[in-house]
């Protein structure tokens, strides 16, 4: 049987190079993110005005800001926060969402017309504007971009949660857990919840790269992480202030970090559903 | 004209349902605005002569001394009325605001979706008729790419490119630059109003304002729509009919155009008024990159300036416009496939 998937995997591996590909800049990504700060020789909050607004150049490979900050070693100082963000949004509303969805799929009823509502009140709102409203009622922090980035993601899992228990809940082997005298609560965390996890968890990575976009843009327009602190969107937002009068490097290499991210997430979660999945492939 | 019926029947009960949520997003927008931090009154009362008296005066006119309850009821008699309150900033009623901004938003993001719907849908219909050739892939990996990046980067790396480098593109701030005579307005959408006027060269300017953000918007979204066009294609090119139609020798354009791309364009649809409300949030960051005078950046500077009404009508704005672009959907949806019924 592990053999048998081990064999699978390997083949959708040789098929299809670009996930292999995208598994490993992941993981080097991660990696950055760990020890990246004792890596870079410059600080990332120390101001140096002599040298400010440098183009790329062999002492500063992506030039430096209008402080004269190296822009490389703030890029690889923010890994670390950009992705802790998305991670724990996502793992959040993953966690969340997977128990509140799988409740539902298996009670149905008036708590499921109730839960199902409240997800279209959810998807009726622009999901970045509802994020931007959460941060400003919960105050302009970090953590609370987490909630926000959580919450908008919520209605996703809740339904794709719900969808799949949904289809099992009168499976033979749910039947047999029920007649062998196992609790409601027993069967959704223990029979039902097993099951539907893998298939949830492809949706994880496709909604890293989605999270991080979007605790980028809301840093863009000035909510949540606060100046000095390396994050690749406040960055951007520095950057355009020069942006008309050519210094390209203060965007671009900011932006080059969030878009290979942002790929590298998308890549692998795409190859992920066709390890798991391959008729969902399009 | 049973179809008609039909589909106006369609459109009639989406509406109804589509009730509860709409109610349900005012009353969310209600409370989360009231727990939101800052005292509004004390915000537009300090000055250094304001007194608390001024400040319990300023809290008894926007009538945040009554209870929460009272407060959401008056409020609702009040959008009941047409009335959303008065934008503290602009001193303007909200309602009004919106009125004055909304074309500009609303301008911008059909500009981006008709550019995206015209470069997806060849592109999507091109790979499909190479599907797993180098171009197809090509495809592929270009619309990834666009997902990948943030629109506030690509919005600025454009601003770089057409404008500082090439200098080919106008400053990159506004609607139109400030010494171009604005048209009268009829319609509030520059391009529109300038054709009414017969301004050519007004129209010109606008347009080339317009480009790069509709650009940038545009490539954000054009992978959903080439990805479904692309999956919709394959699947309506291996089917019968598709063969049959070949089979009696009609030609290929016709085949690909008028059997497999009408069959094809339902999932497009649906795709399409997705894409479109995902549109209206991305918005904010792109009305911000590009100055734009729309709703969006009008929304978020009442945000940071913690000013209720215009964010809460902002919100009903955008939820009313996302159950008008489904029911849109719906009545498109029938219109090109009959056979679709009432669930």
């Amino acid at each position: 049987m592990i053999a048998a998937q081990a064999r699978h995997v390997g083949w959708v591996l040789r098929s299809n190079p670009i996930t292999a590909v995208a598994a490993v800049a992941a993981t080097l990504l991660c990696f950055i993110a760990l020890i990246g700060p004792s890596i870079v020789s410059y600080d990332p909050i120390a101001s140096d005005v002599a040298s400010a607004l440098q183009p790329p150049s062999a002492a500063h490979w992506a030039g430096t800001d209008q402080l004269g900050r190296d822009v490389l070693a703030r890029i690889v100082y923010a890994a670390r926060l950009d992705l802790a963000i998305a991670a724990s949004a996502v793992f959040l509303s993953f966690i969340v969402g997977a128990l509140i969805g799988s409740v539902c799929g298996y009670a149905g009823g008036r708590i499921d017309r109730f839960v199902g509502r409240l997800v279209d009140v959810l998807m009726a709102f622009p999901l970045f504007v509802l994020a931007m409203a959460m941060v400003v009622a919960l105050g302009n922090r970090v953590e609370n971009i987490v909630i926000a980035t959580a919450i908008i993601n919520l209605p996703f899992y809740i339904r794709f949660a719900r969808a799949e228990v949904n289809v099992r809940r009168d499976a033979g082997w749910v039947e047999a857990a029920r007649a062998g005298g196992e609790g409601h609560l027993a069967i959704v965390l223990r029979f039902l919840l097993p099951n539907v996890l893998p298939a949830m968890a492809v949706q994880i990575s496709l909604n890293l790269g989605w999270a991080i976009l979007n605790a980028a843009g809301l840093s863009f327009i000035g909510l949540g992480v606060k100046a000095p602190t390396p994050e690749w969107g406040i960055m951007v937002a520095e950057g355009a202030r020069f942006i008309s009068t050519g210094k390209w490097w203060l965007v671009a290499f900011p932006g080059l970090a969030l878009m290979l991210t942002v790929l590298c997430f998308n890549l692998l979660g795409d190859g992920l559903r066709d390890i798991l999945d391959p008729r969902m492939r399009t | 004209m049973s179809g008609l019926g039909h589909t106006a029947k369609r459109a009639g009960q989406r509406l109804v349902t589509s009730l509860p949520a709409l109610f349900g997003v005012l009353v969310f927008t209600f409370v989360l605005m009231r727990v939101l931090p800052g005292d509004p009154a004390v915000f537009f009362a300090s000055g250094p002569n304001s007194s608390q008296e001024d400040i319990e005066m300023i809290r008894r006119q926007m009538g945040l001394d009554k209870p929460l309850p009272t407060q959401l009821v008056l409020y609702l008699y009040d959008i009941g009325r047409g009335n959303l309150g008065r934008s503290l900033i602009t001193g303007q009623p909200v309602l009004s605001d919106l009125r004055e901004r909304l074309p500009a938003s609303l301008e911008l993001t059909f500009a981006a979706l008709i550019l995206a719907l015209g470069a997806a849908i060849p592109l999507g219909v091109f790979a499909a008729l190479r599907a797993n050739s180098l171009i197809d892939h090509a495809v592929r990996f270009f619309c990834s790419l666009g997902v990948c990046v943030p629109t506030f980067v690509s919005g600025l790396l454009l601003i770089y490119a057409f404008y500082y480098l090439w200098g080919i593109a106008p400053d990159p701030t506004g609607r139109i630059d400030i010494f171009t005579s604005q048209p009268t307005r009829v319609t509030g959408f520059l391009l529109i109003d300038y054709l009414i006027a017969g301004d050519l060269d007004g129209w010109a300017a606008a347009f080339r304002q317009i480009l790069l953000p509709a650009i940038t918007m545009a490539l954000f979204v054009m992978a959903p729509l080439a990805r479904m066009t692309r999956a919709a294609m394959l699947a309506s090119l291996g089917s019968d009919f598709v063969r049959t139609a070949r089979s009696i020798g009609l030609s290929d354009w016709r085949v690909i155009v008028v059997y497999a791309l009408r069959n094809a364009i339902l999932p497009v649809l649906t795709i399409t008024g997705i894409v479109f409300s995902t549109m209206l949030g991305a918005n904010v960051l792109v009305e911000k990159v590009f100055s734009w005078p729309g709703v969006a950046s009008y929304a978020l500077d009442a945000l940071l300036a913690s000013d209720y009404a215009p964010v809460q009508g902002f919100v009903l704005l955008m939820a009313s416009i996302f159950v008008l672009v489904n029911l849109v959907v719906d009545v498109l949806y029938g219109m090109a496939d009959p056979r679709v019924t009432v669930e």
